[in-house]
C-alpha cells in the first residue's frame, strides 16, 4: 500500500546530485560536534612535546595531592606531587595511540580472514569460521584477561588482547559482505578476465568491502580504548612509570576518599574521548550504510495525521452512501519533497455494492483506500484535505478513540500478503478472538465459538484444529481465507480490500473471489476492492474507478466501463488484459510511465502517453464530465463508441 | 519444546569440549618451562626433569590434554599454589558470588533496556526518545570502573547510603538483606553498558516491527494502540533481542571483572586479576573454563527461550 510513497523516493534521491560523504557527516550536528571534540584532543596529544606543560613523570613530594585550580597546577596534582594536566594530555596520547594499533591490527587481521573466508567458500570458509566461533564462544573481557594472563601484563600485550578478541567482529561482518560480493557479476567477469584470485580480492572486492571496515572500525574503536583502559586500570596494562588514563584512574583509585580529583578526572577524559569517538562513529555509519539513512526506520503511529489547511466543512455525504469520500488529498512528506499521492479522490459505495478501484502501481488507488480509516504510514503520510463519509460521520474529524470504535467493527479490511498481514506469532484462534474480544463483550471460549464459526464460514475444514495454528503452517490461500473471516468477525458495513488475491495464485484467487461475492451477498455488506487487474474486476465488481496519477479518471457501472470505456487510459487499461479464446487480441503495455506524484503536469497527467492529446489537454486541470448516468470521465476528448486507440 | 531443548543441550557438549581444548592450549603456549617457573632458576637439572615426569610434561600435547581432561572431569582442576588449596574450591566459591552480581545485573540491564529501548521507540523524536538517547550514549561511554568509583563517593561516602565494598557486612551480617544491601551499587554499575546495548537494539527492532504489515492489521483490528505496542510489537522485538541479551550475558560476566575489583566483591572477576599478578595459572584456567562454560549455557538458553517466542524456528 505504500507504492506511491516508497517507490519514486529513491528515483527522486539518484536524479538529485548526490551530496558528498563529508557534507552529510558534517550535516549531522551530533557527529560533527563529536568529530570536533575528537580533533581537538588528538592534536592537542601529539601537540604535547611541544606544549609548556610541566613534566608528567617529574615528583614533587612537596606539592602532592593539590586539588584542582591551583596555581600552577590547573587540575591539581596526584600522591607524587605530579601536575594532572600534563598527564592526562600525555595519558590520552598513550590511550590513543594503543587504541588506534589495537583497532588497525584487529581490522587488518579481521578483514583478512573475512576477506578469504567469504571468497573461497567452502571448506576453508567454515575451517575459518569456527576458529572464530571459538573465539566469540568466551566472553570478551575474559578471552584479552587471559591472553594478557599468557603473556604478562604490560601496555603493548594488553593491546595485542584486545585486538585479539575484536578480530571476530571484524572477521564476520566483512564475511557476510565479500560472500555476497563474490557471487557478483563484476568478479565473474574479473576472473573471466584471467585475473587471479588475489587480484580479484584485493583490486575488485576489498574497494567494495572497505565502507563495511571503516563502520566496524568507528563502532568498535570505542570499545577498544575503554578496554585497554580497564586493563591498565586493573594494573595488567601500562606499567609505570608509562600511563595511559586508565592506570591513572587506577592509582588514583587507592586514594579516592582522600583525593577524589585524581581518579575522577581520568575517567572523565576516558567518557569524553569515548563519546566523541562514538558520536563521529555513529555519524559515520548513517552516512556509509544507506539503510540506516534518516527518516529510513520511522514508525507509522496508530492513526495517519490529518492536517486539513482547508477546512473541508462545506462537504455533505451523499443521501444514498454508505460510504462517501470527496475530494480525498494525502501526501507523502519525504526529505523536503512533497509526494502527493491521492490528489482529490472521489469515491463511494452503496450498501451491499461493491466498487472496484483499478490502477496501476503508484496511482494513489491503496494510498486513497488505507487513508480512509487513517492506516496510511504517519509519518511520512498525511491527509491534507478533503472528507470521507461514513453514514454522515466525517472521519476525518472523529477522535482517535472513534475510529479504533470503528476499525475492524464497522469498517473492516483485507490486505494483500497474507503472510505478512498476520502476525507469525500467535496463533489463529488467538488473532481472531482478539478481532472478536475487541468490539464485542464476551467471554473468552464465547470468542473461540464465534472464530470457529468464522472459520467455518469462510469454508475451512476442521476449523477447531485450525484455530491452534500458527500462520506459517497454513497454505497461502487459507491464510486469505482467514483474513477475511477476521474481516468478518464483527459483522462490518464496510469491508476495504486492498488486492485481496493478488499475492496468491490464479486456481486460489478465482475461490477467493467466489467467497467474497458470496459473502457480501448473504451479509449485505460493501465492499470496496482495489485491484490493478480488469479481469478480478469483472468477477466481482458492480462498479468501477479507474485511478491514475493520484485521481480518479472514470467511473460507472462494470459492465459498461468494459464494453464502452471513456478515458484512453482505461481503454489501454482493458487492452492490457488477455482474454481466452481471443488470440487475435492486441496486448498493449501502455507506453511511457505515469509521471511521479511529486511533480505533476498543470494540465491532463496522462497527456504524454496519450494517443488523443491536443494542446488544451495541458493547458489546464481537466474537470469531471457527467456524460451519461452514473458514467463520468476526467478526459476533453474521451473515446468514442466503437473507436480504438 | 522437550525434544528441542535436549537437542540443543546435546549439541552444546562439543562446544563445550571446544572450550577445554582452547583454555588448555592457551595454557599451554605459555612461554617458558614450567618446571623450572616452579622450581626456580636455581634448580639442577634432574629435578626439573623429574618434575617435569611428575607433571607429565614430557608427554606429547594431545596425551596431556587428555590427562588434563580425564582430571578435569573427576573434578581435579590442579592446586592453587597461591592460595595452596584445590582449585576447584576455590572457583566454586567465587563462581557463585559471580553469578549474584552477574545474574542481578543481567535481570536489571534486560527490565531497563527493554523498556528504555520501547519508550523512546513508541516516542520516536519525542523527549522521552531524546533523554533516552543520551543515556544510552552515556552509558556505552563511560568506563564502568570509573562509574564505579563515582557512585563509591557519592551514595557511600557522601550520602552514607551503601557500603562501599564487600559482600557482607563483615560484623552482624550474611543475611539476604544485607546481601541486597551490598549488590545494590556493584550490580547497577555493572549493568549500566548493557542496558544501553538492549535499549538501543530494543528500540531499533521495535521501529523495524512497527513498520510490518501485522502491524497494521493489528490497528485495523480495532486494537487498543497499547495493546497493539505492548503484545504484538512488543514480543516480535523481543525475538530479535533475546540472542542478544544471551550476548550481553558474557559482557556482564566480562565487566564484573572491573566492578569485583572496584567494589572488592569476592567473585571470580577479581580471583582472576589477582591470579593474573601472582601468576596462579591454574588458578585463571579454572576461572576462565567456568566462565566460559556459563556464557555458553547463558546463549543456549537465549535460544531456548527464542525458539519458545518464535514458532517459526521450532
Amino acid at each position: 500500500m505504500t507504492e506511491a510513497a516508497v517507490s519514486p523516493a529513491p528515483k527522486a534521491r539518484a536524479t538529485a546530485r548526490r551530496p558528498d560523504s563529508i557534507r552529510l557527516l558534517l550535516n549531522n550536528s551530533l557527529a560533527t560536534g563529536g568529530f570536533f571534540i575528537l580533533v581537538t584532543m588528538a592534536l592537542v596529544a601529539l601537540a604535547a612535546p611541544f606544549l609548556p606543560l610541566a613534566d608528567p613523570d617529574v615528583t614533587a613530594p612537596a606539592n602532592r595531592l593539590m586539588p584542582p585550580f591551583s596555581p600552577d597546577h590547573f587540575l591539581g596534582t596526584d600522591a607524587l606531587g605530579r601536575d594532572i594536566l600534563s598527564r592526562i594530555v600525555w595519558g590520552t596520547r598513550v590511550s590513543l595511540a594503543v587504541g588506534l594499533s589495537a583497532t588497525v591490527i584487529a581490522a587488518f587481521f579481521g578483514s583478512l580472514i573475512g576477506l578469504v573466508a567469504g571468497y573461497a567458500a567452502g571448506r576453508v570458509d567454515s575451517v575459518l569460521m569456527r576458529g572464530i566461533d571459538m573465539i566469540m564462544a568466551f566472553p570478551y573481557i575474559l578471552l584479552a584477561l587471559a591472553i594478557v594472563a599468557v603473556l604478562g601484563p604490560g601496555l603493548l600485550n594488553a593491546l595485542y588482547a584486545i585486538a585479539v578478541v575484536n578480530i571476530p567482529f571484524f572477521a564476520r561482518s566483512i564475511r557476510g559482505i565479500t560472500l555476497g560480493l563474490s557471487r557478483r557479476e563484476f568478479v565473474d567477469a574479473a576472473r573471466l578476465s584471467g585475473k587471479s584470485n588475489a587480484q580479484i580480492l584485493f583490486i575488485e572486492v576489498l574497494p567494495n568491502v572497505l565502507p563495511v571496515i571503516i563502520i566496524t572500525m568507528s563502532t568498535t574503536i570505542g570499545w577498544m580504548i575503554l578496554e585497554t583502559a580497564g586493563l591498565s586500570f586493573l594494573g595488567l596494562g601500562a606499567q609505570p612509570p608509562q600511563a595511559d588514563l586508565g592506570s591513572m584512574l587506577g592509582e588514583g583509585r587507592k586514594i579516592l576518599f582522600t583525593a577524589p580529583h585524581v581518579s575522577v578526572v581520568p575517567g572523565l577524559m576516558i567518557l569524553v574521548l569515548v563519546m566523541s569517538i562514538n558520536l563521529f562513529g555513529d555519524g559515520v555509519r548513517d552516512v556509509l550504510d544507506p539503510r540506516l539513512k534518516s527518516g529510513v526506520l520511522t514508525r507509522p503511529v496508530a492513526r495517519t495525521t490529518v492536517d486539513r489547511k482547508d477546512a473541508s466543512s462545506g462537504l455533505k455525504p451523499r443521501a444514498d452512501a454508505i460510504l462517501d469520500v470527496q475530494d480525498l488529498r494525502t501526501e507523502f512528506h519525504l526529505g523536503g519533497t512533497v509526494y502527493k499521492a491521492a490528489g482529490g479522490v472521489d469515491l463511494h459505495l452503496a450498501q451491499g455494492e461493491c466498487l472496484g478501484v483499478v490502477g496501476e502501481s503508484g496511482s494513489g488507488k491503496s494510498v486513497s483506500a488505507m487513508s480512509i480509516m487513517g492506516l496510511v504510514p504517519s509519518p511520512p503520510g498525511r491527509i491534507v484535505g478533503g472528507a470521507a463519509f461514513l453514514g454522515n460521520e466525517d472521519l476525518f474529524s472523529a477522535s482517535d478513540e472513534r475510529i479504533r470504535q470503528l476499525r475492524g467493527a464497522d469498517v473492516s479490511h483485507v490486505f494483500q500478503d497474507p503472510l505478512s498481514t498476520l502476525h507469525p506469532l500467535f496463533t489463529i484462534g488467538d488473532q481472531l478472538t482478539e478481532a472478536i474480544l475487541a468490539h464485542r463483550q464476551v467471554s473468552g471460549s464465547e470468542a473461540m465459538k464465534i472464530a470457529e464459526d468464522l472459520l467455518n464460514l469462510v469454508r475451512i475444514p476442521n476449523p477447531s484444529e485450525r484455530l491452534k495454528v500458527y500462520p506459517h503452517e497454513l497454505s497461502g490461500g487459507m491464510r486469505q481465507r482467514i483474513c477475511i473471516a477476521m474481516a468478518l468477525a464483527n459483522d462490518a458495513r464496510v469491508m476495504i480490500a486492498d488486492e485481496p488475491t493478488t499475492a496468491l495464485d490464479v486456481t486460489v484467487q478465482a475461490q477467493i473471489l467466489s467467497l467474497m461475492n458470496t459473502l457480501r451477498h448473504e451479509r449485505d455488506a460493501a465492499i470496496l476492492f482495489i485491484t490493478h487487474d480488469f479481469g478480478v474486476v469483472s468477477a466481482i465488481c458492480d462498479r468501477v474507478a479507474v485511478m491514475y496519477a493520484g485521481k480518479v479518471v472514470e467511473t460507472g457501472a462494470t459492465q459498461e466501463i468494459l464494453n464502452s470505456p471513456a478515458h484512453p487510459y482505461t481503454a489501454k487499461l482493458i487492452d492490457c488484459v488477455p482474454v481466452l479464446g481471443e488470440p487475435e487480441r492486441r496486448l498493449d503495455a501502455i507506453e511511457g510511465r505515469p509521471p511521479m506524484v511529486n511533480n505533476l503536469p498543470q494540465g491532463c497527467a496522462f497527456a504524454d502517453r496519450c494517443p488523443k492529446a491536443q494542446a488544451d489537454c495541458r493547458a489546464a486541470p481537466i474537470p469531471v464530465t457527467e456524460f451519461a448516468e452514473g458514467r463520468s470521465v476526467r478526459c476533453l476528448h474521451p473515446v468514442k463508441e466503437g473507436e480504438h486507440v | 519444546m522437550a525434544a528441542y531443548i535436549l537437542k540443543r543441550l546435546v549439541a552444546a557438549i562439543p562446544v563445550l569440549f571446544g572450550l577445554t581444548i582452547i583454555v588448555f592450549l592457551i595454557m599451554a603456549m605459555i612461554p617458558g618451562d614450567t618446571a623450572t617457573a616452579i622450581l626456580g632458576s636455581y634448580a639442577t637439572p634432574e629435578n626439573v626433569e623429574k618434575l617435569n615426569r611428575d607433571l607429565g610434561l614430557d608427554k606429547s600435547l594431545p596425551q596431556q590434554y587428555l590427562i588434563w581432561l580425564g582430571n578435569l572431569l573427576q573434578g581435579d582442576l590442579g592446586r592453587s599454589y597461591s592460595l595452596n588449596r584445590p582449585v576447584l574450591d576455590e572457583v566454586v566459591e567465587r563462581f557463585s558470588a559471580t553469578m549474584i552480581l552477574a545474574g542481578t545485573s543481567l535481570v536489571l540491564c534486560s527490565i531497563f533496556g527493554l523498556l528504555a529501548g520501547v519508550m523512546s521507540a513508541v516516542r520516536q523524536f519525542g523527549w522521552t526518545d531524546k533523554i533516552v538517547t543520551f543515556f544510552v550514549l552515556i552509558g556505552i561511554s563511560t568506563p564502568s570502573f570509573w562509574l564505579g568509583l563515582l557512585l563509591i563517593l557519592a551514595f557511600a561516602v557522601k550520602l552514607r547510603l551503601f557500603p562501599a565494598s564487600g559482600m557482607f557486612a563483615i560484623y552482624g551480617g550474611g543475611d539476604l538483606p544485607d546481601l541486597i544491601h551490598h549488590l545494590v551499587l556493584p550490580a547497577l554499575t555493572l549493568s549500566v553498558v548493557a542496558t544501553g546495548v538492549i535499549a538501543r537494539l530494543t528500540r531499533t527492532s521495535m521501529l523495524e516491527v512497527l513498520r510490518q504489515d501485522y502491524i497494521r492489521t493489528a490497528r485495523a483490528k480495532g486494537l487498543a494502540e497499547r495493546k497493539v505496542i505492548a503484545k504484538h510489537a512488543f514480543k516480535a522485538a523481543l525475538v530479535s533481542v533475546i540472542p542478544v541479551i544471551g550476548i550481553q550475558a558474557g559482557f556482564v560476566m566480562g565487566g564484573a571483572v572491573y566492578i569485583e575489583t572496584v567494589f572488592q566483591w569476592p567473585g571470580i572477576g577479581s580471583m582472576l586479576v589477582t591470579a593474573i599478578s601472582t601468576r596462579d595459572l591454574l588458578l585463571v584456567q579454572g576461572g576462565v573454563l567456568f566462565v566460559a562454560a556459563a556464557y555458553v549455557l547463558f546463549n543456549l538458553a537465549a535460544d531456548i527461550v527464542q525458539t519458545m517466542l518464535d514458532p517459526r524456528l521450532r
